[in-house]
């Protein structure tokens, strides 16, 4: 009998095509999702060396981070031109190189557009038990189906399309188990924000993440999504949830899942994806989901978090004296004062949308307390970003659509938008966000943007109030 | 990729902890398709501070960087090491990196030096007025002042890097095993 081994293991020990002496692994590469920020120096690489995309129908390519969230087509529904000629130069280097290499490529029109990490599950390109990479962080999202994924630099790019594997060393595995019921108000983004402040963010450095419990076994794979996306955020580059009848479910009948007896037959080998009885972890955290309240950040890390209650806190109250020097820098950068309710902070711009909190359940939640109010007076811009253009239909379908736009938010198309500065959607220098986004770093919203991250249901509630509110005051 | 054996020269001693991607390299400058040409670009919120390290002369042209905890954190932007490898240097020493950004630092040639927190307090203090030296082959970071600090690295990551090694080349002349993999799996 074989040693029990965790998901993590059964995952990594079936995609070993060579085991070298030194403890790495060439692990096979299942699924390679390219956008255009970080492929056009690995296209180059080929190029230059005369090499090809060794498996282009396991290769997947979209644009997300560029693209204006502005109307895409005019009325006659010809492509407008993209403003800024640096992000169109990006989008059209992406566009040649998957004409070339004949990489399976989503246009930027097509319904089907969206965020990467959105519309993998989304496409049924990510599958339970497959290895998934992206030259972007936030790859771990995809572990939310069962999927052992992590974001890749451009030279592993490079890697994956000249010979789809990487050389990799194993990580150490930490369970995360959480058991109970999140409270009343209380979403899956404020217990990965709670997490990530108990981990701090190098406390899942060299590790994969295992989400384990009675509260991660009840969460959608929206949810899910949401918690494995920010894995990242505590230096894990990777975070797993076993796959169950939801992922199976929510797969079913996608575009590229198996269809017909080869769907049932990858049923059955996707339920012996679980970690088994007596496997060992590295390291474990435990937590009960009755503990965590609405949850925001403070400062510039992510793991700068305290409850909706709480105070912005003293930098002296922190052991660490670089944690303290920390915490005064990022007091000043956010321009708050310690000991004031995070209650009172106001704020001009809210952000619903990113890979992180963009998917329809993300914005039913928002939409729900939006309906029938209005955004407050104080708030400047107020956007709601669908991570996909299948997400947007659906949206729309529910009225969603009209409940933001009727309360003064604005109605995007999809795409990273505010989540980074790196389309028009920016935050100005010390003005103050409330965002569902994933990073709170300086000038991650835009040069000198302020920062808090939230739920999508409190990003709700900080635009009809015009500052960080308990969204469980407003909830009906 | 550049080969590195040993590296000699003075060191800017950061020494903040969560040193971001955002912060290497900000995400306004990712929209090149190029590699080169992003070292001026680097740490620009540092930069607009009055007195900061990387203006200062006495750091011009400095190989090595010295930073806190959690140095590289954040994206998985390649462009981190670019901007750094732009620049001129050749080492970051600090107590941890992120996974992504070492592994994205060494396949440019960059050296990541992991050392306790305490001997890299002394190379903070030493750095601000002398150079210091980080020896691949011997594994070690010295000073002028007798400080000797051995470090340890993959032994894969130290081969590539001590012959300047293309790891893609590498990797090709396991096609066969490749090809053995997708036979076998039906991939």
């Amino acid at each position: 009998m074989t040693a029990p081994r965790t998901l993590y293991q059964k995952i990594w020990d079936a995609h070993v095509v060579e085991q070298r002496p030194d403890g790495t692994a060439l692990i096979y590469i299942d699924r390679h999702l390219v956008h255009e920020v970080t492929s056009p120096q690995a296209f180059e690489g080929l190029r230059v060396a005369g090499r090809r995309v060794r498996r282009p129908d396991l290769t997947l390519a979209v644009a997300d981070h560029n693209l204006p969230t502005t109307a895409r087509v005019d009325a006659a529904g010809r492509r407008l031109p993209i403003a800024d000629p640096a992000s169109a130069g990006q989008l059209s280097a992406l566009e040649a190189n998957v004409a070339e290499f004949a990489v399976p490529y989503i246009e930027a029109t097509a319904a089907e557009q969206g965020i990467v990490h959105v519309v993998g599950p989304e496409q049924g390109f990510t599958l339970p038990g497959t290895t998934v990479v992206c030259g972007d962080s936030h790859t771990a999202a995809h572990g939310a189906m069962g999927a052992l994924a992590f974001g890749i630099g451009t030279s592993e790019v490079e890697h994956v399309l000249a010979t789809q594997t990487l050389l990799l060393k194993p990580s150490k595995t930490m369970e995360i188990r959480v058991e109970g019921t999140l409270g009343f108000g209380v979403s899956p983004k404020d217990l990965i924000l709670a997490i990530i402040g108990r981990l701090g963010a190098a406390g899942g450095t060299g590790y994969v993440l295992e989400y384990r419990g009675s509260t991660f076994r009840d969460m959608s794979i929206e949810g899910r999504l949401t918690v494995a996306n920010m894995s990242i955020e505590a230096g894990a580059r990777s975070g797993l949830f076993a796959p169950d009848e939801k992922t199976f479910a929510y797969l079913e009948g996608r575009r590229l899942a198996p269809q017909g007896a080869a769907w049932a037959e990858a049923v059955e080998r996707w339920k012996a994806l679980a970690t088994d009885e007596g496997a060992r972890f590295d390291a474990s955290l435990s937590m009960n989901a009755a503990d965590i309240a609405p949850t925001v950040t403070w400062g510039t890390s992510p793991e700068d978090v305290a409850p909706i209650t709480g105070r912005i806190p003293d930098p002296e109250s922190f052991a660490d004296p670089a944690k303290q020097a920390a915490a005064r820098k990022s007091l000043e950068y956010m321009g708050l004062t310690a000991g004031d309710a995070l209650q009172d902070v106001t704020v001009e711009h809210i952000f619903i949308g990113s890979c992180t909190n963009s998917r329809i359940e993300d914005l039913r939640q928002a939409a729900e307390i939006v309906r029938g109010r209005k955004i407050d007076r104080r708030i400047k811009q107020a956007l709601v970003v669908p991570g996909s253009g299948l997400v947007k239909r659906q949206a729309e379908a529910e009225g969603l659509d009209r409940i933001f736009t009727e309360a003064g938010f604005e109605w995007r198309e999809p795409g990273c938008s505010m989540c980074l500065a790196m389309n028009p959607d920016k935050v100005p220098p010390r003005e103050r966000c409330a965002s569902t986004s994933n990073r709170n770093f300086v000038g991650r919203q835009g040069p000198g943007a302020r920062t808090h991250l939230v739920s999508p249901a409190m990003a709700a509630a900080a635009a009809v109030t015009g500052r960080l509110a308990d969204v469980r005051e407003l909830v009906r | 990729m550049t080969p590195f054996t040993c590296v000699q020269g003075r060191a800017i001693p950061l020494g903040r902890q969560n040193v971001d991607t955002d912060v290497i390299i900000g995400a306004e400058h990712l929209k090149t398709i190029q590699r080169s040409g992003l070292g001026r670009y680097a740490f620009g919120t540092i930069r607009a501070e009055p007195g900061n390290l990387f203006d200062d002369p006495a750091y011009a042209g400095a190989p090595i960087l010295i930073a806190g905890d959690n140095f590289g954190c954040g994206s998985s932007r390649e462009h981190a090491a670019w901007a750094l490898a732009d620049m001129g240097i050749r080492v970051v020493i600090a107590p941890s990196f992120s996974d992504i950004f070492s592994g994205n630092a060494f396949k440019n040639g960059i050296l990541t030096v992991v050392l306790p927190q305490g001997a890299v307090d002394r190379l903070l203090a030493v750095a601000a007025e002398l150079p210091l030296t980080v020896d691949l082959e011997t594994m070690t970071v010295t000073s002028p002042l007798q400080d000797r600090f051995a470090f340890e690295l993959d032994p894969f990551r130290r081969e590539c890097l001590l012959g300047g090694l293309d790891e893609i080349a590498l990797t090709m002349a396991s096609e066969a095993a490749i090809r053995a993999y997708e036979l076998r799996t039906g991939t």
